[in-house]
C-alpha cells in the first residue's frame, strides 16, 4: 500500500514540458530522496504533491497523483485540506515577519483552531520536535528574523509540523545552512520518519545516502531510476545514474 | 590626454547634475518663502478697506474696536455703546448712502460737494453715531474721532466662522469653514476611495490573470492623467444630478459630490501604489502561508496586507494629498458655500477652490489678496504635513525590512 502514488505524470510550463511520464510511489513512513542535476524537474515534481504549481499561471498537468488512494487532482479536491495534510519546507528559510510563537501558530489559526491551550501545546510540541525548544524558549515573543538561518529553517519545519500533516515535502532544506545546522536537520528527518512520509530534494549525495530509504534520480524531466538508496548508491541499474552519483556529470 | 578628457566630461556631467539639483531646491524654497511672506502680510493689516474710516462722535469714550465687534455693531447685534465700554447710548449706524436720510440733495450740492461738512456736522450732532465712509469725504475742520481697528489676528483668522473677505465695513476672514470644508470633502473622499481602491488593488495583484492585469493596469494609470476639469464635468453632469435625485436635495452641488469626484481622482494613485506594494510581497511568504493550508483570502489578509500595509498607507495618503490640493473639479461640484458644514449633503467650499475662485477678483496687494495667500499657506502646511506622514510611514517600512 503506497502513501503517495504518481502515475504517468506529465507537466507543462506553457508549451515546455518539464516532466515526462513520471510514475513514482512512496510508502508510508519512508524517506524518499529526489536527486538529479539542476533543472531536471525535482522541485516541479515535489510541488505537484501539494499542488503548489497551481499558483503558477499557464501550467498544465497530466496523469494522476494519489495520496492515501485519493486523486489529489480531482475537481472536488479541497486544496487547502490537501496542503494541510501535505506540509512543505522550502529551500530558503521563509518565516513570516511575526514572532516565533506566531509563526508556528499560524497554520493552526488559519485552519480554525481557536482554543488557546491547544495552540500553545501544539506550538511547544512542534518546537520541541525540531529540537529548537532550548534555543528559543525564552524569546517566543521575539521576531523570527532574530534567529539564525539554521534556527529559522528548523522553525519552518516546526511550523509545518504544527498542523500535523502526514506527508512532509522538503525542497533542498539544508542548502542555505552550515554543516552543523545541516546535520541537525538531517537528524530531524531521521526522527520524523517515524511519523511522517517524507520526500526530500537534495543536491548533496551524502545527504541522500544518509537520510533516505529510497532514491529517485531525475534527468531532464524524466525519472531515470528509483530504488532503495543503498542499491542506487552501490549498484545502480542504469549507467546515467552511476555517472551522476560518481560526479562524472551534472 | 584621453583620460583627462574623460575626467573633464565626468566633472562636467557632475556639475550639471548638481546645478539642476540646486536650482530645483532653490526654486522650491523661493516659492514657499514668497507664499509665506505674502500670506503673513494679512496679519499686518486692518480688516477694513484701504482709505475707509470708522468715525464716532468726539465725546465717545470708545477708542478701539475689535473687527468682530464692528461686525456685530453693523449687524445690529450690538445696539448700545455701553456694550462696548462706552456710555449708555444707543448706537446710530451710518453708511455713506444713509446721508440722504438726513440731508436733501440741495443741501449736499449737485456733486456732493457739501458732503464733507455735512457729515462732519452730522457726527457732531449725533453723540451715538458710528459712521463708515471714505476718507476723501474727510473735511479740513473734521471734528469726529476715528476709531482704531485691531489688526487681523492669527487666531481669529483660524477660528473665525465666517469667510466674507469683501464685506463692508469689516472684512470677515474666518477660514474655519474653508478648513472644515476641505477636511470634510477629503475625509469623505478617502472613506469612499480607500475600500474601493484596496479592493481593486487586491484584485489586480492577487486575483486577476496576467492578461487582465496587463489590460487594466495601464487603463488605471491613464485615469491619473486625465485633466481635473474633465473630472469636474463628469461630476457636474453625472454625480451632481445623481446625488440630488438620491437624497431629494434642492441642489446636488454638495460636499458629497466633491468627495465622490475626489475619490475617483484619488483612486488611480491608491490602486497603483497599493498594488505595487502588494506585488512586492515575497512569493516565499505567500507560498509559506498557502503551504500551511491557508486559503487565498487568509493569505491575502494575513500575509499580503500586513506586508504591504505601509505601501497601502502611503498610497492612501498620497491619493488624499492629491485630493486636498485639488481645485478645479471640486470648485465645479461642491456649491462653494463658505459655511461650516454639518453634513456632506450641504454645499461646502474648500481652500483651493476658494483661492481659485477669488484670486481673480481680489485687487493685487490688497487685504483680500493677502488673505488668499494666507489660505495658500494653510493648504501648504496641510499637504506638507501629509507628505511628512508618508515619509514617516515609508521610512518605518524601510526600517522594518532590514
Ligand atoms: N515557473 C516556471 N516557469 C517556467 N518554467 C519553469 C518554472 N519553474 C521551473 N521551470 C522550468 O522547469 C524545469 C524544471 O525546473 P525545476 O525547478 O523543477 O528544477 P530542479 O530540478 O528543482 O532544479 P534545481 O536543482 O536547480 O532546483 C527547468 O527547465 C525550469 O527552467
Ligand atoms: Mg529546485
Amino acid at each position: 500500500m503506497h502513501k503517495i502514488e504518481s502515475k504517468n505524470v506529465n507537466f507543462f510550463y506553457g508549451e515546455t514540458q518539464a516532466l515526462h511520464d513520471i510514475s513514482l510511489s512512496m510508502k508510508e513512513n519512508t524517506v524518499t530522496a529526489l536527486i538529479g542535476p539542476s533543472g531536471c524537474g525535482k522541485s516541479t515534481y515535489l510541488r505537484l504533491l501539494n499542488r503548489m504549481n497551481d499558483l503558477i499561471d499557464n501550467t498544465r498537468m497530466e496523469g494522476s497523483i494519489l495520496i492515501d488512494q485519493k486523486d489529489i487532482y480531482q475537481k472536488n479536491t479541497n486544496v487547502d485540506d490537501l496542503r494541510k495534510n501535505v506540509g512543505m519546507v522550502f529551500q530558503k528559510p521563509n518565516p513570516f515577519p511575526k514572532t516565533i510563537y506566531e509563526n508556528v501558530a499560524y497554520g493552526l489559526r488559519v485552519n480554525g483552531v481557536e482554543d488557546k491551550n491547544i495552540i500553545e501545546e501544539r506550538v511547544i510540541t512542534s518546537i520541541e520536535q525540531v529540537a529548537l525548544w532550548d534555543e528559543v524558549k525564552d524569546k517566543l515573543k521575539k521576531s523570527a528574523f532574530e534567529l539564525s538561518g539554521g534556527q529559522q529553517q528548523r522553525l519552518c519545519i516546526a511550523r509545518a509540523l504544527a498542523i500535523q500533516p502526514s506527508v512532509l515535502l522538503m525542497d533542498e532544506p539544508t542548502s542555505a545552512l552550515d554543516p552543523i545546522s545541516t546535520s541537525k536537520v538531517e537528524e530531524l528527518v531521521h526522527e520524523l520518519k517515524k511519523k511522517y512520509t517524507i520526500v526530500i530534494v537534495t543536491h548533496n549525495m551524502q545527504q541522500a545516502a544518509r537520510v533516505s530509504d529510497n532514491t529517485a534520480f531525475f534527468y531532464m524531466g524524466k525519472l531515470i531510476e528509483c530504488d532503495k538508496t543503498k542499491t542506487i548508491f552501490t549498484k545502480p541499474a542504469i549507467q546515467q545514474t552511476e555517472d551522476y552519483i560518481t560526479g562524472r556529470f551534472g | 590626454m584621453k583620460t583627462n578628457f574623460k575626467q573633464l566630461k565626468e566633472k562636467l556631467i557632475e556639475s550639471v547634475l548638481m546645478l539642476s539639483g540646486a536650482a530645483t531646491s532653490i526654486t522650491v524654497v523661493l516659492i514657499v518663502f514668497f507664499l509665506f511672506i505674502e500670506g503673513a502680510g494679512v496679519f499686518n493689516r486692518k480688516p477694513i478697506d484701504d482709505g475707509y474710516l470708522l468715525v464716532v462722535n468726539a465725546t465717545n469714550k470708545v477708542k478701539t474696536l475689535q473687527p468682530s465687534q464692528v461686525k456685530d455693531v453693523f449687524d445690529k447685534k450690538i445696539t448700545n455703546w455701553n456694550q462696548l465700554g462706552g456710555e449708555n447710548r444707543p448706537i446710530v449706524l451710518f453708511r455713506t448712502s444713509d446721508i440722504t436720510e438726513y440731508y436733501t440733495e440741495e443741501e449736499l450740492g449737485a456733486n456732493f460737494e457739501h458732503f464733507p461738512e455735512k457729515i462732519n456736522e452730522l457726527i457732531q450732532k449725533q453723540p451715538g453715531i458710528i459712521a463708515f465712509f471714505s476718507d476723501k469725504y474727510k473735511s479740513d475742520k473734521f471734528s469726529g474721532k476715528e476709531l482704531d481697528i485691531d489688526k487681523v489676528k492669527v487666531w481669529e483668522f483660524l477660528s473665525g466662522e465666517e469667510w466674507f473677505p469683501t464685506a463692508q465695513p469689516i472684512a470677515q476672514m474666518g477660514v474655519k469653514p474653508l478648513i472644515y470644508g476641505t477636511l470634510w470633502v477629503s475625509f469623505g473622499a478617502i472613506l469612499l476611495a480607500l475600500p474601493i481602491g484596496l479592493a481593486a488593488a487586491i484584485y489586480l495583484s492577487e486575483i486577476a490573470q496576467k492578461r487582465t492585469r496587463s489590460l487594466l493596469k495601464p487603463l488605471i494609470e491613464l485615469l491619473a492623467g486625465i485633466p481635473s476639469v474633465v473630472y469636474g464635468f463628469f461630476g457636474l453632469v453625472v454625480i451632481v444630478p445623481l446625488i440630488q435625485e438620491m437624497f431629494h436635495l434642492p441642489v446636488g452641488e454638495t460636499g458629497l459630490a466633491g468627495s465622490v469626484v475626489l475619490a475617483i481622482m484619488a483612486l488611480p494613485t491608491i490602486i497603483t501604489i497599493s498594488e505595487d506594494a502588494m506585488r512586492n510581497t515575497p512569493r516565499a511568504m505567500k507560498e509559506a502561508s498557502l503551504a500551511l493550508g491557508a486559503s487565498k483570502w487568509q493569505t491575502i489578509y494575513k500575509v499580503v496586507m500586513p506586508y504591504s500595509a505601509s505601501g497601502i498607507t502611503a498610497g492612501a495618503i498620497l491619493g488624499i494629498g492629491r485630493a486636498i490640493g485639488e481645485t478645479m473639479a471640486v470648485l465645479m461640484v461642491t456649491g462653494n458655500a463658505a459655511v461650516i458644514p454639518n453634513t456632506l449633503l450641504a454645499p461646502v467650499r474648500t481652500i483651493p477652490a476658494t483661492i481659485a475662485a477669488e484670486l481673480g477678483e481680489a485687487p493685487n496687494g490688497g487685504l483680500h489678496y493677502e488673505a488668499l495667500f494666507a489660505l495658500g499657506c494653510i493648504l501648504f502646511l496641510i499637504t506638507f504635513g501629509i507628505n511628512m506622514l508618508v515619509e514617516l510611514v515609508t521610512n518605518r517600512k524601510a526600517h522594518k525590512k532590514q
